[in-house]
């Protein structure tokens, strides 16, 4: 009798041990659903919303330019940050505000990205704390997980954010004549 | 890893080709197999990642405390990946971390200082450093011959393991 509960019992530990590992491994190398916090990711992202990052391009370092992805935060390692790639290493990028009159441009050095929010108004990245490495980044995010429960392919939004700010600087290069 | 998703997706359709098949003694070791690898690739994975990790020290960083005969034999080392998971270290503990000049390269050196502290550096741009909340000081033991904070500046927790 006390042999059968502990075999039972063991055969119910070796199938939590195996299940968990598969789960680790599946959220470690395939994907994960994420639930973002915080205005910094307006319109494309809203707070409390739902998305799938998914872990395979970072791991096949295969991030671009124009990507969201989840990255570690650079002052506190037990919080996650949202925010689009805007440079990769050796890129070119603006690190004025649009009010200033003085442009500053800053070179992304070698093995970092620089990230910026596309609610460029209310969001810390990195024009407050620099350019953080490529090894903090977690996940690119892929998918968005609406209310109404179908899946809205979040490619598309990216595309068009990233045009929109394309756009823009493109406008105040125009104005500022550099 | 893409070996394993190629084991995931073929291992369903593969065991209801079995079972539909008449048991014979090459099928029943077949689906062992199977069954055992699907078993053994995920925790071997799951503890290398979370537990411990095997690596081999290369260069002359850290002499005399690793690789002290130089180029021809290299140190190997247990890495423990289990105490650092609450990202605490403590001063003079030799961490890995990925670099953050080039994330397919680890490097392993010495915690020197922690977030708070004053650190007076050797060839950094600035000679006394703060190092800033989240960051901590790493330096090799070999001063110049170690590409570390004194390089790069304070380091962060990028996947980094321990060894103490």
């Amino acid at each position: 009798m006390f042999r059968r509960v502990l075999g039972k019992t063991l055969g119910f530990v070796g199938y939590t041990i195996q299940y968990g590992c598969i789960a680790h491994c599946a959220f470690e190398y395939i994907g994960e659903f994420v639930v973002c916090s915080g205005p910094s990711m307006e319109p494309t992202i809203i707070n409390h919303d739902v998305v799938f990052s998914e872990r395979m391009s970072r791991h096949l370092c295969k991030i671009q330019k124009g990507d969201i992805v989840i990255a570690k935060s650079p002052y506190d390692p037990n919080m996650n940050i949202c925010k689009r790639v805007i440079g990769l290493e050796g890129d070119k990028v603006c690190t004025s505000s649009p009010s200033d009159l003085f442009k500053t441009h800053t070179y992304v050095p070698k093995g970092h990205v620089w990230l910026e929010g596309d609610n460029l108004r209310n969001s810390t990245d990195s024009r407050s704390y620099g350019p953080i490495p490529y090894a903090l980044i977690r996940g690119r995010v892929c998918l968005k997980v609406t209310k109404y429960i179908d899946i809205y392919n979040i490619k598309k939004t990216a595309n068009v954010s990233f045009c929109n700010i394309r756009k823009l600087v493109m406008i105040r290069s125009h104005v500022y004549g550099f | 890893m893409v070996l394993i998703m190629l084991i995931a997706t073929l291992y369903s359709p593969l065991s209801s080709f079995l079972m539909a098949q008449q048991t014979t003694a090459g099928r029943r070791y077949l689906r062992a197999f199977v069954s055992g690898f699907f078993v053994a690739v995920p925790v071997t994975v799951t503890v290398l990642d979370r537990f411990a990790y095997v690596a081999r020290v290369e260069g002359a960083s850290m002499q005399p405390f690793f690789n002290p005969e130089g180029g021809l034999k290299s140190d190997i080392v247990l890495l423990n990946r289990w105490s650092v998971r609450n990202y605490q270290v403590q001063r003079g503990d030799i961490v890995s971390i990925v670099s953050p000049k080039n994330p397919q390269q680890k490097i392993i050196k010495r915690v020197i200082g922690l977030e708070g502290d004053f650190i007076r550096t050797l060839g950094y741009k600035n000679q006394y450093v703060r190092v800033p909340d989240g960051h901590f000081w790493i330096e090799g033991d070999h001063h110049g011959h170690s590409l570390d904070s004194n390089s790069f500046g304070p380091a962060t927790w990028t996947s980094s393991s321990c060894h103490r």
